[in-house]
């Protein structure tokens, strides 16, 4: 049953994106929108857009029954969720389905397991890929604990079972810290939840996130190869690459593996990332969530993999099995994303929505912008920041870093603050030169970095 | 009298979230610097402050989109 008519229910650059590979099948597009978006690049490339509700995501773009009834009245037979909004909501795949539509992802059943990060833990480990080591629930008896944290090595996070918030959590570093916190641990939980209940896991630190990239057919799995996003800020990546510049080849091997027996464990559908974290000195990684959608870094992996995503993914839940095998993906060079979004890097990132005057766009060779952006276009305050990810391939990272210096500078956006020079000042610094980062770098950076970002 | 102008467009909140009481009702009494609302503009939330003391009485919804410069409340 292949997909004829494709709803696109979301908006931005992903929206996009989808309606790009849409229209290279020869699927009709329906973009949803709301009311603040009447005039985005999506609706005007689209076949077909339906508005879904005011501005508020909670009224147009998480409204399930209107997009529904916009799928009814449009005679679209799938719907593709992007990122972010209802992409990983079990329950929206379900009424997709029982609407008699296609659902561009997972079975509803794999979002819910893998979404959840008990029964995520649980799979994983079923499926042999480590986790981050601790106790396997909540522990009572301190003896227990003791034995547990020497078994797992210091230094050990102590956390409330019944927490949340970070209350309730200590580091102990060495075994007399871990008899003087665990008893305070545990007096802090019950006096903020009601139950001392604790359970222990293992710091890892300077950890590196790295992620591998799978398709899946609900039968078979394959992967991409990995993307590593250890620059990030307050959680959210802002750099990414792939491949990852410090992972040997045999540790690739087995991370990769790990990645395509779990997927294959929970009979996964479409396009999905494993994310890891890497411990360099150890050469040890830890599985800790996979994202069953889309992901806003998945160009890197297109770049050095030649691989369509998001042609796959649509091909695939069209009913049509994989069309690779594993042997047949190779990787080719390095590739690096960065996030253009909407926020003034002198002003401690504060969102900068407003109306794009002008517009240079970068080009050459090795070189893509994905974006929803036009001269005129006016940015919605009402949605996240992201205006666009430039995205450079070359033959090795040093060349791809060049690249991404030529290509910022090639890029204007007029009449709106960037975080473009944010990744200028990142494409000349030599800790990113030699890929000497992990996933706390880059904070304790912007701040030693500030004054060169406030002009 | 004064008109209290949203300095952001976005989102105007008058609560501070969903399952709590609004900051304040019309005909409260408000004092300068009083919190009455939230601005969200791309996902951050900013607080939006009385910048006199009166009485209020809000020209903008819960959760209705604003332009900056729109008027939300009236203190008198």
């Amino acid at each position: 049953m292949a997909i004829t008519k494709l709803l696109i229910a979301n908006r931005g650059e992903i929206a996009v994106r989808i309606i790009r590979a849409a229209k290279e099948l020869g699927i009709r597009t329906v973009q949803v929108h709301s009311a603040a978006d009447a005039e985005s690049l999506a609706v005007k490339m689209a076949d077909e857009a339906v508005n879904i509700g005011p501005p508020h995501a909670a009224k147009s773009y998480l409204n399930v029954l209107n997009i529904l009834e916009a799928a009814k009245v449009t005679g679209a037979d799938a719907v593709h969720p992007g990122y972010g909004f209802l992409a990983e909501n079990a329950a929206f795949a379900d009424a997709v389905e029982a609407a008699g539509l296609i659902f561009v992802g997972p079975k509803g059943d794999a979002i819910r397991v893998m979404g959840d990060k008990v029964a995520a833990r649980v799979a994983a480990e079923a499926a042999g890929v480590p986790v981050v080591p601790g106790s396997d629930g909540r522990i009572d008896d301190p003896e227990q604990a003791k034995a547990i944290a020497l078994a797992i090595g210091f230094p050990v996070m102590i956390k409330a079972a019944a927490g949340g918030g970070g209350r309730g959590i200590r580091i102990a570093h060495d075994m007399h810290e871990f008899e003087t916190l665990m008893p305070q641990a545990s007096a802090e939980a019950k006096a903020a939840f009601g139950d001392g209940g604790l359970y222990i896991e293992k710091v890892i630190e300077k950890a590196r996130h790295i992620e591998v990239q799978i398709l899946g057919d609900g039968r078979r799995a394959i992967h991409c190869f990995e993307r590593e996003c250890s620059l990030q800020r307050r959680r959210q990546k802002v750099w990414e690459e792939a491949p990852s510049a410090v992972l040997p080849q045999d540790v690739r091997d087995k991370l990769c593996a790990s990645a395509v027996a779990l997927a294959e464990a929970v009979n996964y559908r479409g396009a999905g990332t494993l994310e890891y974290l890497y411990d360099d000195e150890t050469q040890h990684f830890y599985f800790i969530e996979m994202n069953t959608r889309i992901q806003v870094e998945h160009p890197v992996t297109e770049m050095i993999t030649g691989i369509d995503l998001l042609r796959e993914m649509i091909l695939i839940c069209g009913g049509e099995p994989l069309r690779y095998t594993q042997d047949q993906v190779r990787m080719k060079g390095h590739a690096i994303e960065v996030r253009i979004n909407a926020e003034d890097p002198a002003k401690n990132f504060m969102p900068a929505p407003g109306t794009v005057t002008s517009l240079r766009l970068p080009g050459g060779p090795g070189t893509r912008f994905d974006t929803m952006l036009y001269q005129g276009y006016q940015v919605p305050p009402f949605y996240d920041s992201l205006l666009g990810k430039l995205i450079v391939w070359d033959e090795t990272r040093e060349r791809a870093i060049t690249r991404m210096r030529r290509a910022l500078d090639e890029l204007e956006v007029g009449g709106l603050q960037t975080t473009k020079p944010l990744h200028q000042l990142l494409a000349t610094d030599e800790s990113v030169a030699r890929a000497d980062f992990h996933t706390r770098w880059l904070e304790p950076w912007l701040e030693a970095n500030a004054h060169k970002l406030s002009s | 009298m004064a008109q209290l102008l949203s300095p952001l467009p976005g989102t105007f909140y008058r609560k501070p979230s969903p399952d709590k009481p609004s900051y304040k009702e019309d005909g409260d009494s408000v004092a300068k610097g009083d919190v009455i609302g939230l601005i969200e503009v791309m996902k951050s939330f900013n607080e939006v402050k009385a910048e006199s003391d009166g009485k209020i009485t809000f020209m903008a919804e819960n959760e209705e989109p604003v332009m900056a410069g729109q008027p939300l409340a009236e203190i008198v």
